[in-house]
């Protein structure tokens, strides 16, 4: 059956399984064989050996040879495009909550639209729009969101009313609609034929092309990729792309050094019709209908509809089962609930003739985002795979990513949320991944609200004082595998279920989170930070400082005992980290970075830090427990625990030393909070964490002390503008553009990275600046929240997007942190961010579409600080994201 | 007002229990995969009752209904005492001598009975001595008797009934110094139980079978489809072997008034029942033991008629009719019920649900639409009547559970009927009994391979 139905899906008959290739010309559409002749033996060596000839494999194929690699193999183990791009639905839809995914979806639809005449090949691309449907107002919500993004990128898109609903598809019924989406440019696509197209494109650029060559595992040497070995030989190489698809992972795990790449296949189904009596126009708008789980799309007159059951069946966590992918049983009990909304949804179906349940294995990802990037541990090994259904929309734009950060050593925008070293080993178990996959799949159509946090997989890294903190009503998240608290649950008050606490509105620990802040401001609270990433770098003799000068932004040859705020700056002076570095010893550093740093903090120092016997540098995140004592009674605290003077004449801001605690000896503390309050963060060895915990807990009693969570310190630092690594600062944000050149040692005539860009900014001025938004008219009871992401309007017209925001329970205002940039009103081309620029504008933030009056600084109040200790050096840095 | 479908699965299942046989228990592999229970009240308080056991110093598992009338008392009784007695039979010479020898010498007994019961299926504590008394002279009697021949399970079990019967009649008739045992014995006595008892020993199966319930055994075709096999006779008046055994044991005269409305002298249902000593004893027997009763028992107006027609008694036995089958791999479960069930289901319609829910939906054949032209419409259709059948056997993990659910709620077209199933279960106690009778029904499940084997 599945081989009648690949006739039926693709509308040319590809012949290009063909070994000569590579001397096709552009005729190929005729160069036709009848019969197949022997392989063509593999070449000995290549550049790039990319393995997959699905979406992702030929589009990275397509734009590294556009870019003017030409020496690249392409090995696909079966037929090209016969994987999951074969029967797939082919929907390019650019109604994406996340920009990033929707201007890889922008680009694709681009892309593909050309294609046909680029190429020769007929890609059945047809411009149909899409219609997303809202059942219900939160829905709505969620849709004006998007409406809101698409607008300010000139995508055209329109919230409609039912009505206009029917007049765009006559086919559904409206009756349970509150609203819709539209968006015009939406197209569909033959997705076996835009991958052929992508081929063909590749191949004249010289790519060669190996079908029916799997590849068994790929050698490393010294951290660097060296070849691959397949079933028909081996072939040296530099770059080695994985583009596996569901195989992603096992291929990953096949060499002996193994790269972890998290990603778990689940069944999909979709369903195809015979035409309907009056066949169905090809530019009928592809319909989507999240509360329902269920898209439907006009396929050759009939329709083809498929849907996220809430109960979706993994497969192959056991491994790589090659018989059975082509032999996956349709199962039509399981799909029945996605029938019942289909009929629903189109009453008039009913008696629509069926002619298939196509199952179709789509992978996915551990938090719903596409894997793409080079692995921590091989260098030259990258991958792009992990696409959550989406692959045809995210083809081309991740394909062009990918091949920009393999040519230029990095994409030409922020792609750290889909960066593989996002994940640690931790998340490529397979149960674990068979687990979470089983929640992320439903999660695609359900309300993706703020702060929700993954069920499955949980528990995995905690601090010893876990089951301490969960007694006493902490409410937990994870970053990174390691639990979090949000906030306590005071005793006898509840909260609602994890269903009815999804809100765009205020939401129910409001009250509790603020009188952890309030806490914070007038005595003192505990919050455990154990999940931040420690790294302690040493040398024999000035190796460490050395290196660490060139890596780091801010001068850190100070006087031991000090900590140092600084970026971690690449060649275009933006962040790839922000982190604290202590000088323990003279020679000897200990860097504090956010939890997620993890992988890509490790991997970008040891490509950088000279390979000497005599440095060494160690991950110590899981030898120290971190309690943040935010408060101006921590000092109190502290000194009655210690016998030791606190006060800042003895303790000043950003110093660090080690000192006992209660009795445990060798508390490393720092008079840091990440806050902008006072207070000290102290870095426990583990087997003291409970003892510390306990003495800080009934010394601290009679100061008020109680214990805090997350949210409580994410409304104290964005309230004093503190921008956060991840969320507000990314390797494409410099120390200039928000305000933090008094962390950067421009002045001091020494050679660090990043230094020459910066130097021009300097010169040249920046174009963007990090902008803290009040928001004026907002009442924090009745309307939507903001969230991040949010178009910031300049006098009427679009300048950027928050970042992040928190209601401050200080000022009882919401604050936004985010971008400003200068468009030009005529060519749109970015200017010169001048201070006077964002003081003399007119703001407002467009929630959902509905805009607020917002007031813009470039300062923080200064009224929020308690204290100054350090007159030269406020501190001005933060890192956890939310 | 209506019961929601929580609070009707709470009702259904407030009596269920199940039963796994441990795999291998050290000795043998069983037969019996095990059974689940459940029993359904109508009368307040309910006169049906249940039993499982496992023998533990012969082979073998006992299971049994009881439906009482009359008052639960003789169907209490006979729930408690019947396995013993049945369990004392069948052990060998040595055996009875060892345990008699333990009693004797005041030594720990040999335990005879491992019990598989629900917590609401109690034992009379005050009892049990008296109870233990009249077993222990019963297997006094079978150590002088010493035939030196091996136990015939036939044998056992008729002997078994009928000793029981005759002690529960005997006790009555002596009475008891306490003054609550001496009203309990005359209870039981003149209240009535049949019994449908099954001993299943490898692949042989008896059942023994005293009055109106049923043993059902149900036989898997080769197509896969069920049919029922019958294991029992009903003891009452559609019987006609029954009633003519009844005429047989009576002088011709009282040919007419034997039978009449049919029943027993135009009172009884079941032809054949424990206690109901009313049918049993002479009228000066009855009349010397209700005066010299306790005052409870003269104030009964019920215990005080005597029969009509009452001339040559006893009309009423305890003998069981025994049936042997040999179990076959295809015949996958046991069914014992009382007749609560039986008067609303078909045994066809039994043996298919339970055939069906036992074997699973995982053998609900999966749709493949192939070369056939469906509709959405169709196919939507047929995907919700699949859905309905399996949540209908999700919802119960007890296979009399699942019975009991469609002997009250199946509506005419044979499927569970939320509506009705609602009215049924929310029906007064005093009107209960109008609609319905006392349901209780064990399902035993065999293990193909172990018979196969065999």
């Amino acid at each position: 059956a599945a081989g009648m139905f690949l006739r039926l899906l693709s509308d040319i008959q590809w012949r290009a399984a063909h070994p000569k290739w590579r001397r096709m010309t552009s005729s190929q559409r005729s160069t036709s064989t009848t019969a197949e002749p022997h392989p063509v033996s593999l070449p000995a060596q290549a550049q790039v050996v990319i393995c997959g000839g699905g979406i992702m494999g030929t589009s990275v194929a397509y734009h590294l040879s556009k870019m003017g690699w030409k020496d690249i193999v392409l090995l696909e183990q079966g037929r090209l495009a016969a994987g999951t791009t074969r029967f797939c639905a082919g929907i390019v839809s650019t109604a994406r909550p996340v920009s990033l995914d929707l201007k890889m979806a922008h680009y694709s639809n681009k892309l593909y639209q050309q294609l046909e005449q680029e190429t020769g090949v007929q890609t059945g691309y047809v411009k149909t729009g899409s219609i997303s449907l809202a059942q219900t107002q939160d829905r709505l919500i969620s849709l004006k969101r998007i409406a809101s993004s698409l607008n300010v990128m000139g995508i055209p898109c329109e919230i409609i009313s039912p009505k206009k609903v029917v007049q765009l598809h006559p086919l559904i019924n409206i009756h349970d609609l509150v609203g819709a989406m539209y968006v015009p440019e939406d197209a569909l696509v033959s997705s076996a034929n835009v991958s052929l197209a992508l081929a063909t494109a590749a191949s004249r650029n010289g790519v060669q092309i190996h079908e029916r060559t799997s590849v068994s595992h790929v050698t490393v040497q010294k951290g660097r990729v060296t070849g691959v070995e397949t079933d028909r030989g081996r072939i040296q190489c530099e770059y080695f792309v994985n583009c596996a698809g569901q195989w992603a992972y096992e291929l990953g795990h096949s060499g002996e050094e193994p790269v972890h790449i998290p990603l778990h296949a689940c069944e999909h189904f979709y369903l195809l019709t015979h035409p309907l009596e009056k066949p169905l126009s090809s530019g009928l708008p592809t319909v989507f209908d999240p509360d329902g789980r269920i898209y439907i799309r006009n396929w050759q007159g009939g329709i083809l509809s498929g849907g996220f059951e809430k109960n979706p069946k993994p497969l192959f966590t056991e491994g790589r089962n090659q018989l059975e992918i082509q032999n996956l049983q349709e199962d039509w009990d399981h799909f029945g609930p996605l029938l019942s909304a289909l009929l629903r949804r189109m009453p008039g179906l009913e008696t629509l003739q069926i002619m298939q349940l196509v199952n179709c294995p789509e992978s996915f990802t551990p938090d719903m985002r596409c894997i793409m990037g080079e692995s921590p541990t091989a260098r030259g090994y990258f991958v792009l795979a992990g696409m959550n259904s989406a692959g045809i929309s995210y083809g081309g734009g991740a394909g062009k990513y990918l091949a920009e950060w393999m040519v230029n050593g990095y994409p030409s925008e922020n792609v750290w949320p889909l960066d593989l070293k996002r994940f640690g080993t931790l998340q490529s178990s397979r149960t674990f991944l068979r687990h979470r996959v089983m929640e992320v799949m439903p999660l695609m159509c359900d309300l993706k609200v703020p702060r929700w946090d993954f069920q499955t997989g949980r528990q995995l890294r905690t601090s010893p004082l876990y089951d301490r903190l969960d007694a006493q009503g902490a409410r937990w998240m994870e970053k990174h595998g390691f639990e979090r608290v949000k906030y306590f649950v005071p005793p006898g008050k509840d909260l609602l279920d994890l269903d009815h606490s999804k809100t765009f509105y205020k939401p129910d620990w409001f009250d509790i989170v603020g009188s952890e802040v309030k806490c914070c401001k007038e005595a003192v609270c505990v919050i455990d930070m154990s999940s931040f990433t420690k790294f302690e770098i040493s040398s024999t003799g000035d190796q460490a400082l050395e290196s660490l000068q060139y890596l780091f932004s801010n001068d850190l040859d100070v006087p031991v005992g000090h900590v140092v705020h600084t970026g971690m700056l690449n060649e275009k002076g933006g962040y790839e980290n922000d982190c604290s570095i202590a000088r323990l010893s003279k020679r000897s550093f200990f860097m504090i970075s956010p939890t997620d740093q993890q992988v890509h903090c490790w991997a970008w120092l040891k490509k950088r830090l000279p390979d000497d016997s005599n440095l060494i540098m160690e991950d110590v995140t899981w030898k120290y427990t971190a309690l943040n004592l935010i408060g101006p009674r921590a000092v109190d605290v502290l000194s009655e625990l210690s016998y030791a003077p606190m006060t800042a004449e003895h303790f000043p801001s950003l110093f660090c030393k080690e000192m006992s605690v209660g009795y445990a000896n060798g508390i490393r503390v720092m008079s840091i909070t990440h806050t902008g309050e006072p207070g000290f963060v102290l870095y426990i060895p583990i087997e003291y964490a409970l003892h510390v915990y306990n003495e800080v807990m009934n010394m601290g009693q009679k100061y008020g002390i109680r214990n805090a969570g997350y949210y409580a310190l994410r409304s104290l630092r964005i309230e004093k503008f503190f921008a956060f690594w991840g969320q507000d600062l990314d390797a494409f944000t410099t120390p200039m553009e928000c305000g933090r050149e008094f962390q950067v040692k421009l002045e001091k005539g020494m050679q660090f990275l990043g230094q020459e860009a910066l130097l021009e900014q300097k010169q040249n001025g920046v174009y963007k600046r990090f902008t803290m938004f009040i928001l004026e008219d907002h009442d924090t009871d009745m309307d939507l929240w903001p969230w991040w992401g949010e178009p910031i309007f300049r006098n009427g017209r679009y300048v950027g997007k928050t970042t992040s925001s928190a209601y401050s329970y200080t000022l009882e205002r919401h604050v936004c942190l985010g971008f400003v940039h200068h468009f030009d009103e005529k060519t749109g081309e970015e200017l010169v961010v001048t201070p006077d620029f964002i003081n003399q504008g007119e703001y407002e933030i467009d929630i959902a579409g509905q805009r607020f009056q917002a007031k813009a600084k470039l300062y923080p109040f200064s009224s929020l600080f308690t204290q100054r200790r350090r007159k030269d050096e406020v501190e001005l840095s933060g890192y956890q994201r939310e | 007002f209506y019961l929601t479908p929580p609070q009707v699965n709470s009702i259904l299942k407030a009596n269920e229990y199940s039963f796994k046989v441990p795999e291998f228990d050290g000795k043998n592999v069983s037969s019996v995969l095990g059974f689940d229970s459940n029993q359904l009240p109508a009368n307040a308080p309910i006169e049906d009752r249940r039993s499982a056991a496992t023998c533990l110093q012969t082979r073998g598992m006992l299971l049994g209904v009881f439906d009482g009338h009359a008052g639960c008392a003789c169907a209490q009784a006979v729930s408690e005492r019947l396995f013993y007695y049945i369990a004392v039979s069948l052990l060998p010479h040595e055996t009875l001598l060892e345990i008699e020898n333990a009693v004797e010498s005041g030594r720990a007994l040999l335990p005879i009975l491992q019990w598989h019961k629900h917590p609401n299926d109690y034992f009379s504590k005050e009892a049990s001595k008296l109870y233990f008394n009249s077993l222990r002279t019963y297997w006094q009697e079978l150590i002088d008797l010493n035939s030196g021949e091996t136990t015939d399970v036939r044998e056992a079990l008729i002997n078994a009934f009928k000793r029981l019967d005759n002690d529960i009649s005997l006790e009555a008739q002596v009475g008891d110094p306490n003054s609550f045992l001496n009203y309990l014995v005359l209870r039981v006595a003149f209240s009535g139980a049949t019994a449908c008892v099954a001993h299943v020993d490898g692949v042989d199966l008896h059942i023994a079978n005293t009055g109106d319930s049923r043993a059902m055994l149900g036989v898997q075709e080769e197509d896969g489809s069920w049919s029922a096999l019958n294991l029992s006779y009903d003891h009452n008046a559609q019987n006609e072997h029954e009633v003519e055994r009844v005429k047989m044991e009576h002088p011709k005269s009282e040919e007419k008034s034997l039978v009449k409305q049919d029943r027993l002298l135009g009172l009884l249902m079941p032809f054949r029942a424990f206690g109901d000593v009313k049918f049993k004893w002479s009228i000066e027997l009855q009349k010397r033991v209700i005066e010299s009763g306790p005052d409870q028992l003269n104030d009964n107006e019920y215990t005080k008629f005597i029969p009509p027609n009452y001339h040559t008694p006893p009309y009423l036995t305890a003998e069981p009719e025994v049936i042997h089958h040999k179990l076959r791999p295809q015949d996958k479960f046991l069914v014992l019920a009382t007749d609560g069930l039986w008067e609303t289901m078909h045994r066809q319609d039994v043996a298919r649900i339970v055939g069906e829910y036992l074997t699973g939906v995982h053998h609900q054949q999966p749709i493949a639409v192939g070369g056939y032209k469906v509709t959405l419409g169709q196919m939507h259709g047929l995907l919700t009547e699949r859905r309905a059948r399996i949540s209908s056997v999700f919802e119960d993990q007890n296979a009399a559970t699942h019975l009991i659910r469609h002997a009250v709620g199946n509506n005419e077209f044979g499927t569970v009927d939320h509506e009705r199933l609602s009215k049924m279960l929310s029906l007064p106690e005093e009107l209960a009994r109008m609609y319905r009778d006392d349901i209780t029904i064990i399902v035993v499940q065999f293990n193909s391979h172990v018979i196969g084997a065999y």
